[in-house]
């Protein structure tokens, strides 16, 4: 039953890499766009402004990211544009990562020890300028392991883009496993362009963190 | 008299370090032995192979008739015999005192619940804290700790107590309370060694003092010994000390 | 816009969404419970096993880590398919969320076993306690009482994650909704109900766990002490 698995097929797969690696991109640049501000704003003085804030976390924490894929699907089409799987998926990504590395640097910017904040302070810079000068290049350093490690987060996710048709890896993996009943083959294909592309990262992560712990 | 412990040219390295350089050394059954010296000078170490925490490199190391330099020793029974309280009290902090003192009994000794509850409930008396069995660790005081962390030693019904410096990270009231804790178990007849730094309690409660330097028994007697010290190492010592 | 909002079609359909919600519910309820177990032996393996058992239990976690979990439900029920072997998927998906999460959890008790200070293990030994008193009596429960927080978030994760169950035709909430889709065209709509009923759901989560840190945890409870 079924036909064999062809170079056909791997380059196919390999396509969908592509396509993975892609939205990816999309999910983790859009995620910093929208993100990068929520962080910031998540430690502002406005009480009502971080109430706000932290509630749309909770709710992109809180719903599964197929849902919202579905939501952007729909709700794209709902507002009247007729757009490719691809945008939807991309601003489903888009609000999973913001949410996520809004969390992961509010955290790296509160962990930079209180001292420097009042050190920057005593030096009259605004809070801008502090801010800017003093508080993220040090928070960028703490930064940068979880980042990278939730990096693996966003490639593995993209593989959720499946629910709305969205011919990424697992996507393409699926429709070969329809047209040659090979699962093991093709699956396994699967996952190991998957590892290959995460377990640097999360390596990379890790071996960051511990140089960071040491130091 | 028999000896519960006996030290004949032990030596102890860790690596190429190395810290006990042939002690000798014998503890009779009753006696109680205080080991005093400089940090470093290897008292801990020395109370460590007594119990098989460490093991040693060469010579003989009797322990309530078990041979430690010999291979084969069966840790677990000789820490049925042989209690140990470190500085640092390590009691279980998800336990309550009580289970912090049924927890051995039980597993190892194979006592019901009912009969374990009545050692803690003794051991506990021993050391003055009756009403403290179903407290936290959290919820004591340091010495009060440390009491708890002898009765659970206690419970263990050991023929021999080593205690390393259980006092040291205690403030001085809370230091005499421990201090009068062990030497009522001392009166009563318990055999032990003890790593201090308190000379007068030591002069007091030991029969036996043994200065340790550099890896060796340098200078040990009774405690008189600490009025006239015969080496030039031990009198700096005492001058320091006190 | 002119998109006319309708929602009126849930009560038609209120029965499906609650089974639904219930199936995700057991789902998650299994594989948590299952998946702690596989993880705690997961961790205990990393870091007390022999080299081969710990280098064994790493490449297992590393290889699930880094692969996605539609990929792992894919292979498993598939594969399965493909052997001749029948196994109702909401089976196949409970074992694919065990593999996931036990991995995930591996890691997480890990971390909280390493966490324990050298002068507990020191104490449990001179308490003549054997290896195995002390991994039970002593390390499991302090490691997963310092690490119980970050096992409520990752069983929040993994219940989100179990809507991905409805690619292999697991009948629980997403797949209950994707149903009510076909049938009504209004996606948009259900995915909002499901998306309030997937809130609710975490937060019930959180609650249940934290309620069964008060049982499990006793010296937390008679304390008042926080997670
Ligand atoms: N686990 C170990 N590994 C390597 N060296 C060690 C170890 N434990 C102790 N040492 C070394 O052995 C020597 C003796 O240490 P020991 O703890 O026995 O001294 P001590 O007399 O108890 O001192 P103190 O009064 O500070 O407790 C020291 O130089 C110490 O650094
Ligand atoms: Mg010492």
């Amino acid at each position: 039953m079924g036909s064999s698995v062809t170079i056909a097929h791997y380059i196919l797969m390999l396509q969908g890499m592509l396509w993975t690696i892609g939205l990816s991109l999309m999910g983790f640049v859009g995620g910093t766009i929208v993100g990068l501000p929520i962080a910031i704003g998540r430690i502002s003085q406005s009480k009502a402004l971080r109430r706000s804030l932290g509630l749309y976390i909770a709710l992109i924490q809180g719903i599964p990211l197929p849902i919202l894929m579905f939501l952007c699907y729909f709700g794209i089409s709902v507002a009247g544009f007729n757009v490719p799987a691809l945008v939807a998926a991309g601003m489903a990504m888009t609000a999973y990562a913001s949410a996520y590395l809004a969390e992961i640097w509010r955290g790296s910017l509160q962990s930079v020890p209180k001292a420097q904040w009042e050190a920057a302070e005593c030096l009259a810079l605004t809070r801008l300028q502090r801010m800017v000068h003093v508080i993220l290049p040090q928070a960028v350093k703490i930064s940068i392991p979880p980042t990278i490690g939730f990096l693996v987060q966003i490639v593995k996710n993209t593989s959720y883009a499946v629910v709305i048709g969205f011919a990424e890896l697992t996507y393409t993996a699926r429709l070969i496993n329809n047209s040659t009943f090979k699962p093991f083959v093709v699956f396994t294909v699967a996952a190991v362009l998957y590892f290959a592309i995460c377990f640097p990262l999360s390596h990379f992560s890790r071996r960051l963190e511990r140089k960071l712990k040491r130091a | 008299m028999t000896n519960i412990v006996e030290f004949h040219n032990v030596r102890k390295s860790y690596g190429a370090l190395e810290v006990l350089k042939g002690v000798s050394l014998s503890v009779p059954k009753g006696s109680v032995v205080a080991l005093i010296g400089r940090s470093g000078s290897g008292k801990s170490t020395a109370l460590r192979c007594v119990n098989g925490l460490e093991s040693i490199q060469g010579g003989e190391l009797n322990v309530c008739g078990r041979k430690l330099h010999e291979a084969g020793v069966k840790l677990r029974e000789l820490r049925k015999d042989v209690g140990i309280v470190f500085q640092s009290y390590n009691l279980f902090p998800h336990k309550t005192v009580e289970e912090n003192i049924t927890l051995s009994p039980r597993l190892t000794r194979g006592l019901s619940k009912a009969q374990a509850r009545e050692v803690a409930q003794r051991v506990l008396a021993q050391v003055g804290l009756s009403e403290k069995a179903a407290s936290y660790p959290e919820q004591l005081s340091g010495g009060q700790q440390q009491r708890v962390a002898i009765a659970r030693s206690l419970a263990m019904e050991p023929e021999l107590m080593l205690f390393d410096e259980v006092t040291s990270a205690l403030d001085p009231e809370l230091t005499g309370e421990v201090l009068k804790t062990i030497e009522a178990l001392a009166k009563g007849g318990m055999t032990m060694i003890l790593v201090t730094h308190e000379m007068a309690f030591a002069k007091r409660v030991a029969n036996q003092i043994v200065f340790m330097h550099q890896g060796v028994v340098w200078e040990t007697g009774d405690g008189r010994m600490l009025d006239a010290p015969q080496t030039p190492e031990l009198r700096n010592f005492i001058g320091n000390g006190l | 816009m002119g998109y006319e909002f309708d929602f009126s079609f849930i009560w038609d359909f209120w029965p499906d969404l609650a089974w639904g919600a219930l199936e995700t519910v057991l789902l998650s309820g299994a594989s948590i419970i299952l998946g702690f177990v596989a993880g705690a032996g997961l961790a205990v393996a990393k870091v007390h096993g022999s080299r081969t058992v710990s280098t064994l239990a790493n490449i297992y976690v590393e290889a699930i880590r880094n692969t996605p979990l539609v990929v792992q439900a894919f292979w498993l029920f598939f594969g399965l398919a493909a052997m001749g072997l029948r196994m109702p998927a909401f089976y196949a998906a409970i074992v694919t969320l065990v593999i996931n999460v036990s991995a995930y959890t591996a890691e997480i008790i890990r971390a909280g076993m390493e966490s324990i200070p050298k002068g507990q293990f020191e104490a449990a030994d001179c308490l003549a306690l054997s290896r195995r008193q002390v991994l039970f009596h002593v390390e499991l429960p302090q490691a997963v009482e310092r690490v119980y927080p970050a096992l409520i978030s990752q069983s929040v994760l993994m219940m989100l994650a179990s809507s991905i169950m409805s690619q292999i035709s697991v009948e629980e909430l997403t797949g209950a909704a994707y149903g009510i889709q076909s049938i009504t065209f209004r996606g948009f709509e259900i995915y909002i109900v499901v998306a309030v009923i997937y809130l609710l759901l975490s937060v019930l989560m959180r609650f249940a766990m934290e309620g069964i840190a008060q049982l499990a945890f006793t010296r937390r409870r008679r304390l008042g002490t926080p997670l």
